[in-house]
């Protein structure tokens, strides 16, 4: 009997081997499926409810409409906040990348004393709690009297975003050939033009990467940002603070504006890598 | 004084150069000079000091002691972008942000050159590439870019072109083609030329005069039949090409020749092509200049006999025999296949003979497996 059974399975594959075979080839895909659903959730929930029609609590859904989305600024107090960050973003970006870029350099480029002490510093404010840097700054800005606001929270924002720039474009450093910069100096370019046309080029989407993250970190710091901004309402802070009495749909709208201005630029950047490379 | 180096043209001179790095010398004391014009090759092992010295003339390092000239001007310590001196870099060291013309371009345009399309255009043709201009250094094979790091170094008309084993990553056929036009662009343009290389035939192959390096210091340095035919040293003897080295004794005067004991049996070779300093001496005869033959049949010239064929290996052009000597010596002898004469077999017994003016003389006290443990086709160093 077993040999008759076994006669008749053999033009056909089991169901059970049949569908083991089809989770093995798209296992992958499954799982990749499973990771992205709960990355993105949570935006998702973000974009829809920002066509809630929710008067003042957004948190069930009451039908939708576009009005937040043509009128962003309807909540009182959300673009406030919302320039505030931008404004802090901005000056704490510029002033992170210019210094974090040259520290990255010297530590990349150049053998002095302290090298590797610095190098492992460099790593410190990224490795420490957020909450301990927060009350220690402010502790900081205390004893020099200085009061919380504006101008401490952008020294605050360049001091945790200078070392990531420096681990972002030291990376890029490191990967640059140094015959490259030997290859300039050997045809006629003295230091500074060696640096113009081909060290700051070949490094340059190292920076920029660094800028773009150095911003994103600035802009939705909050914990740093709570203790030293005194009264200074940023978005994070803003969302917050209205997270007890109903978060406006507006901020739906500024965060998912946020998203997807980030995602094209990074689309952006991948369509002029990919042109380059042709 | 650096405004003058720029123009500076002539012989390279380098006078005792030492680099140190701590307490280990990559050149040791080395004076050279390089004539105007000339095709030069540094030809050494790995870790040989090849490479700093050229990185020395290019200005990327400078000397620990000593002083560079070039012509009358002292360029020791002048900036790499101060002296007439351009590199082809052993990876090519392309710019990938720019194009290939931008990259010929850079050397024009940095020394204040406006008008470059010309000067270029005609570059790119003398590589036989005009029509990659436009593309970026990584859409280039290796031998495209290989061609282009040289066009961006000769358009500048340097007094000095330095190249770093240029070849090292090409493959073998490519390798042979580039040498050969490598010999002929030089030619075309004129300038001094100075070649690094481990490999013994590329630098046989191109340069009119080759420097043999070893341990930071020149063994030998002649044309390649020169540093062939008579090796001063065992290094240089065994790193190009082959030898048989034999122990022997120098027993006497016999006119313009020396008579010499190997292991009882008396040959004769030149005095002048012996580089011995007392009676102790080693004998060199490359394998292609023995002649075989049977024993008991008449031979010409210096004769060893007692041997017998220990091994054969026929290579087409060639056959390699090794002869194993009665005082337990192994001889590589290579025989043309022109003569019709049945080929030895293992077990024969011969007679080895060659020409006496084709032997020469090193000194007794000579490592004789120096430079044969070196393999040339390892990677180049660094």
């Amino acid at each position: 009997m077993s040999q008759k059974i076994k006669d008749a399975t053999i033009p056909t594959i089991p169901t059970k081997a049949r569908i083991s075979r089809w989770f093995g080839r798209n296992m992958l895909r499954i799982y990749m499926i499973f990771g992205f659903t709960y990355l993105f959730i949570p935006v998702a929930y973000t974009f829809v409810f920002s066509f809630n029609d929710s008067g003042k609590s957004n948190l069930i859904w009451k039908g939708f409409t576009l009005s937040n989305w043509q009128n962003p600024c309807g909540a009182p107090e959300v673009c406030n906040a919302l320039g505030n960050s931008i404004k802090i973003g901005v000056l704490a970006t510029t002033f992170a990348t210019i210094l974090g870029t040259m520290i990255a350099f010297a530590i990349g480029r150049y053998q002095f004393k302290g090298r590797s002490s610095s190098n492992l510093l460099i790593f410190l404010p990224m490795a420490t709690p957020e909450i301990v840097l927060g009350a220690s700054l402010l502790s900081l800005f205390l004893v020099f009297k200085i009061n919380p606001g504006f101008w401490p929270t952008v020294i605050a924002h360049v001091m945790f975003c200078t070392s990531f720039v420096v681990v972002t474009v030291k990376a890029r450093i490191a990967s640059l050939d140094p015959r490259l910069e030997q290859a300039a100096m050997d045809l006629y370019a003295n230091e500074l033009e060696t640096f113009r046309r081909v060290t700051l080029p070949l490094v340059a989407p190292g920076i920029a990467g660094a800028a773009l993250l150095a911003f994103s970190l600035s802009f939705d710091d909050f914990i740093i940002t709570n203790f030293n901004s005194g009264t200074l309402i940023t978005f994070p802070k803003f969302v917050y603070v209205s997270a007890a009495r109903g978060i406006p749909a507006q901020a739906n709208v500024i965060g998912s504006s946020m998203f997807f201005l980030a995602l094209a630029i990074v689309i952006a950047g991948q369509l002029v890598n990919r042109k380059k490379a042709r | 004084m650096s405004n003058d180096a720029i123009s500076a043209r002539g012989d390279l001179r380098l006078t005792r150069i030492t680099k140190s790095y701590g307490d280990f010398n990559a050149v040791d004391d080395l004076t050279l000079t390089i004539p105007k014009g000339s095709f030069f090759a540094l030809l050494g092992p790995s870790g040989c000091g090849k490479t700093t010295t050229l990185r020395m003339v290019a200005g990327l390092e400078e000397p620990t002691v000593g002083s560079i000239h070039l012509g009358d001007t002292d360029i020791t310590t002048t900036r790499p972008y101060q002296r007439p001196i351009n590199t082809v870099f052993q990876n090519y060291a392309l710019f990938p942000h720019l194009t290939i013309f931008e990259n010929i371009a850079f050397g024009l345009r940095r020394r204040g050159i406006k008008d470059v399309k010309e000067q270029v255009d005609k570059v790119l043709s003398l590589v036989e590439l005009p029509h990659l201009a436009g593309r970026k250094p990584t859409q280039l094979s290796g031998g495209q870019q290989q061609r282009i790091a040289l066009a961006r170094a000769i358009v500048n008309r340097p007094a000095l072109l330095l190249l770093d084993e240029p070849l090292g990553a090409l493959d073998l056929k490519l390798r042979r083609q580039m040498q050969i036009e490598l010999k002929w662009i030089q030619r075309e343009v004129g300038l001094t030329f100075v070649h690094v290389t481990h490999d013994q035939e590329e630098a046989m192959t191109m340069a009119d005069t080759i420097a043999v390096m070893n341990e930071g210091r020149i063994e030998q340095m002649g044309s390649p039949a020169d540093l062939y035919d008579d090796p001063e040293t065992a290094f240089v003897a065994n790193f190009l090409g082959q030898s048989n080295l034999i122990k022997g004794k120098i027993e006497g005067n016999d006119g313009d020749n020396l008579v010499i004991d190997l292991f009882g049996q008396k040959i004769s070779m030149p005095k002048k092509r012996s580089h011995a300093v007392d009676n102790s001496m080693y004998a060199g005869i490359r394998p292609e200049k023995f002649r075989i033959s049977r024993t008991g049949t008449p031979t010409r010239g210096n004769t060893l006999t007692g041997g017998h064929i220990e091994d054969v290996s026929y290579i087409g052009v060639s056959t390699q025999y090794v002869v194993a000597m009665p005082w337990g010596q192994e001889l590589m002898v290579f025989e043309q296949n022109d003569d019709g004469v049945a080929p030895f077999d293992k077990g024969d017994e011969v007679v080895i003979s060659w020409e006496p003016t084709f032997t020469f003389g090193l000194r007794g006290d000579e490592d004789i497996e120096a430079g044969t443990e070196v393999n040339p086709e390892e990677p180049a160093e660094e």
